[in-house]
């Protein structure tokens, strides 16, 4: 699903509101959490999960092409850790999925 | 402070002046559709955001960490987050302002 198939999904189950709130409520939305990240804040959203920033320390890199190495600053990155509701109904939906096949975890100890 | 549903609401309430019940109501949506895509083992792409990917994860061999039995990880699916190019920026860029 791409952004602006999600914005279709959300303008259908809103048909009282115009296409263009739609579309600008998913750009606030997206621009509001970048935001957010970019100052160092978390998101939290229950049952879907939670973004924060990981510290990558300096290193040294090279340059794939000339093999010179190169001194990198240190960094954030932005994390995503899945909230429970989510982990579960992906992983369910292939557990039900695979339910035929047989499965064998047994250990014999 | 940490941003929440609630939250992302109240500004698309002050920012584009739609009401509350519609706030609340298309944030909840946009998280309910992206988890609904996922469900369905389809990837979710928002561009100007990241990508959110499906892995599968094969069965592993496990461990009790407190009584050392020996229990197998399933295999299972998994949600990864790779974010896009433009967040990498703004984020790294927080980095250089506080060190």
């Amino acid at each position: 699903m791409t952004r602006s198939e999600l914005i279709e999904l959300l303008a259908k189950r809103n048909s009282h509101l115009a296409y263009r709130d739609i579309e600008m409520a998913v750009k606030y939305m997206i621009e509001h959490m970048s935001e957010a990240l970019a100052t160092g804040d978390r998101i939290e959203v229950r049952g879907f999960g939670s973004f924060s920033l990981h510290y990558r320390p300096p290193r040294v890199g090279r340059n794939p092409k000339t093999g010179d190495s190169v001194n990198l600053v240190s960094k954030f990155v932005p994390h995503f850790k899945p909230g429970k509701e989510l982990r579960d109904r992906v992983n369910n939906a292939v557990d039900k999925r695979s339910a035929n096949s047989t499965y064998s975890g047994e250990h014999s100890n | 402070m940490a941003v929440t549903k609630a939250n992302l609401a109240e500004y698309l309430f002050e920012g584009l002046g739609l009401n509350k019940r519609d706030a609340k109501e298309i944030v909840e949506q946009f998280f309910e559709e992206i988890k609904n895509s996922l469900e369905e083992g389809k990837q979710v792409k928002l561009s100007g955001f990241g990508n959110f990917d499906l892995r599968n994860k094969n069965q592993r061999p496990g461990r009790n960490p407190k009584t050392g039995e020996e229990i197998p990880i399933k295999a299972r699916r998994v949600v990864t987050f790779k974010p896009g190019q433009k967040l990498k920026i703004k984020v790294e860029h927080h980095a250089a302002t506080k060190s």
